[in-house]
């Protein structure tokens, strides 16, 4: 990204020789997932011989789709320099409201209108706090993660609230044979890629999350953008959230419990840098799969979720050795 | 060149995943799998033990898997990944009343016989094809009841140590107690004054006890309907010492129990036999898939060691009539 230009701006008093193209085009965190997404299929398709079959892992990943839409949002909050870890407890609560509201006797459309308002409206809350009161984002959306989750409790109690027929099996429904949520995914990272790759506005992003204050005296209006990052995380948890009521007909307060950190974990995994300022979609979008590939493929083979949680660990710690010492590298 | 490389190993896994097909095929060995709600749970260990005998009696292959956490839609990839192994039963003790629903009839589309094991979904009987419970759940509220009573003396505060908050079938025992209580005036003199969840982990369960002793110091007796629970309440009564003045019963595993019932800490608490059900649930899902065995309300069949079994209405099977109480006298004679 901006490695280019500032290297060519010292090249003159420390006459570093700059990097070869090849070097900044291959040498990134995302090159690394994919090898590991390519190194995971061949592991996989060699544990189990169920896995290697396309409308399985697509199914397969209809299951983590509603993370994964979330983790894209995430990942440009992320590299603004900022953290949410409210959206599962939003999706809760976006889906506790539409489906207690639809129960109640509220017509559908405005049911549905009412579970993504809500969704927009803790976004608002997060921003609001985040922009409004200074305070850390990781602070505040832990707090907002358990206070939406017990929201959604004290509405839904501890039952389950139908949502009608027709609503249910939205990963039924297909796209040229490919699950809605999981053609919503790959549709919001081509959106998302191009508004943070090749816009001004996502330019912006970047530039926040490298230098706040340089950002700010450089004329970009960060409190704006990070409050619609927060408002567009709000919006699309909720939607995530009436996808997932969807899928599996019905709503609890405990719908995508601990799916925080999922969604951390893909942009982790996709190179994301946890101080901000780099990552990008596409990363999230490879360890999105990488993750379903991974998971999925020990499921089929049947293997113990001891050993399961032990590869999930690894791969992250791998993955976080080499993000960082690729980073470093860029910048020396 | 990479693509192309991807491409014909892709062909040629696909090629290697139709010969194990055909070869499975052709040995035509009843592949039936048991998904437990967690791992790590003693109780499912003695009920799969039970798949396992019958099924190497039956010559079906058998495969336990289970989540790491009893979470309501943790088994929900697991039935993903069983299906598509092509297995011919799925039993399952499911975590959710109602999660699981749709992904239960994309197995049964796809000709998978579903068994709910050990707990049912509740309202959602629809979904699976029988339910293999050890003893009519309808009476283990009122059994336990009359247990915790007949150790206080039918006088004074109890509480109840769950599972999770959302358990089908603790739940359905739960409300079964408080029937019980409300109805029976023989129960009139005891006051349920908790009902605390430890989520099947034996830290949250003692820290649950812990906190049902401190809020409620005129507590007389404790329920645990969960073998993580009772052990657990009894390992915070035996340190403390206070096994006069609190009574723990519940639902336990004698291997886990024999310890406390021998130094007095635990009188008598109830279960039946999850071996039992494992080996019943093989031989039920044996006979249906081959056609020996009707799945149809009120049709009968044998199963070695447990004699003429009935289905009930609602698909549902019981393995033993009653509950069975250890204590003192017989718990030497359970090994599981």
């Amino acid at each position: 990204m901006t490695t280019v230009e500032r290297r060519s701006v010292a090249a003159g008093r420390e006459s570093a020789p700059p990097r070869p193209l090849w070097h900044t085009v291959l040498v990134r965190p995302e090159t690394m997932t994919l090898v590991l997404l390519v190194v995971a299929v061949f592991a996989a398709s060699a544990l189990s011989p169920y896995f290697l079959d396309l409308s399985y892992i697509l199914r397969s990943f209809t299951l983590s789709a509603e993370f994964a839409i979330v983790a894209l949002v995430l990942t440009m909050i992320i590299i603004a320099g900022e953290i949410d870890l409210s959206p599962a407890a939003n999706m809760a609560l976006s889906a506790c409201l539409f489906a207690y509201a639809q129960a109640a006797g509220v017509p559908m459309p405005l049911a549905i209108l009412i579970g993504l308002g809500a969704g927009v409206l803790m976004g608002v809350l997060n921003g609001l706090m985040v922009i409004g009161l200074q305070l850390p984002s990781i602070i505040v959306t832990i707090g907002t993660m358990i206070f939406y989750r017990g929201v959604a409790q004290v509405i839904a109690g501890d039952k389950s609230i139908r949502v009608p027929d027709w609503f249910i099996g939205i990963n039924n429904v297909f796209i040229v044979g490919v699950p809605v949520p999981v053609v919503v995914f790959i549709v919001l990272s081509i959106v998302l890629g191009l508004v943070l790759g090749v816009t001004v506005f996502g330019r912006q992003i970047y530039q926040i999350g490298t230098n706040e204050i340089a950002a700010r005296h450089a004329g970009i209006r960060s409190r704006r953008i990070k409050m619609i990052l927060f408002i567009l995380i709000g919006f699309v948890s909720a939607a995530a959230g009436l996808m997932t009521a969807s899928r599996l007909g019905s709503v609890r307060y405990d719908l995508g419990l601990g799916g925080e950190l999922q969604m951390v974990l893909m942009a982790m995994l996709g190179g994301t840098y946890i101080f901000g300022g780099r990552g990008t979609i596409l990363g999230t979008f490879l360890a999105a799969w990488l993750l379903v590939i991974v998971s999925t493929g020990m499921t089929v083979a049947n293997l113990l979720p001891a050993t399961q949680l032990t590869v999930l660990g690894i791969l992250l710690i791998v993955s976080i050795i080499a993000t960082n010492a690729i980073y470093s590298r860029a910048q020396r | 060149m990479l693509r192309k490389t991807l491409l014909g190993l892709a062909a040629g896994v696909a090629m290697t995943t139709a010969g194990f097909a055909s070869a499975a095929m052709a040995q035509d060995a009843l592949k039936m799998v048991f998904i437990g709600k967690n791992t790590g749970n003693p109780y499912f260990d003695s009920l799969t033990n039970g798949f396992v005998e019958g099924c190497k009696a039956l010559g079906c292959e058998f495969e336990f898997v289970a989540p790491a956490t009893a979470e309501a839609t943790s088994q929900i990839p697991f039935i993903e990944a069983q299906i598509q192994r092509g297995v011919d039963v799925i039993a399952i003790s499911p975590n959710s009343p109602d999660a699981l629903n749709q992904v239960f009839d994309d197995a049964r589309s796809k000709g998978i016989l579903v068994l709910t094991v050990n707990g049912d979904i509740t309202g959602n009987e629809s979904h699976r094809d029988a339910t293999i419970l050890p003893t009519n759940f309808d009476n283990v509220g009122k059994d336990q009841v009359e247990m915790v009573g007949s150790l206080i003396g039918y006088e004074g505060e109890i509480a109840i140590l769950s599972a999770t908050t959302e358990a089908p079938d603790q739940n359905k025992w739960i409300e079964g107690m408080k029937a019980t209580l409300a109805s029976d005036a023989k129960y009139a003199k005891m006051k349920l004054v908790a009902t605390v969840y430890g989520d099947d982990q034996p830290e949250k369960s003692t820290t649950e006890m812990e906190a049902l002793l401190s809020n409620y110091p005129d507590l007389k007796g404790v329920i645990a309907p969960t073998t993580v629970g009772i052990a657990a309440a009894a390992q915070v009564v035996q340190s403390r010492g206070i096994a006069e003045q609190v009574k723990v019963t519940g639902l336990g595993l004698p291997s886990e129990m024999r310890d406390f019932v021998k130094d007095g800490t635990v009188t008598a608490f109830q279960l039946w036999s999850p071996y039992n059900e494992g080996w019943l649930a093989a031989h039920f899902a044996k006979g249906v898939k081959e056609g020996t065995i009707k799945n149809e309300v009120g049709s009968t069949f044998e199963v070695p060691d447990l004699g003429t079994i009935t289905i009930n209405p609602g698909n549902s099977i019981n393995t033993q009539a009653a509950l069975t109480t250890f204590n003192a006298g017989n718990i030497d004679d359970f090994n599981f």
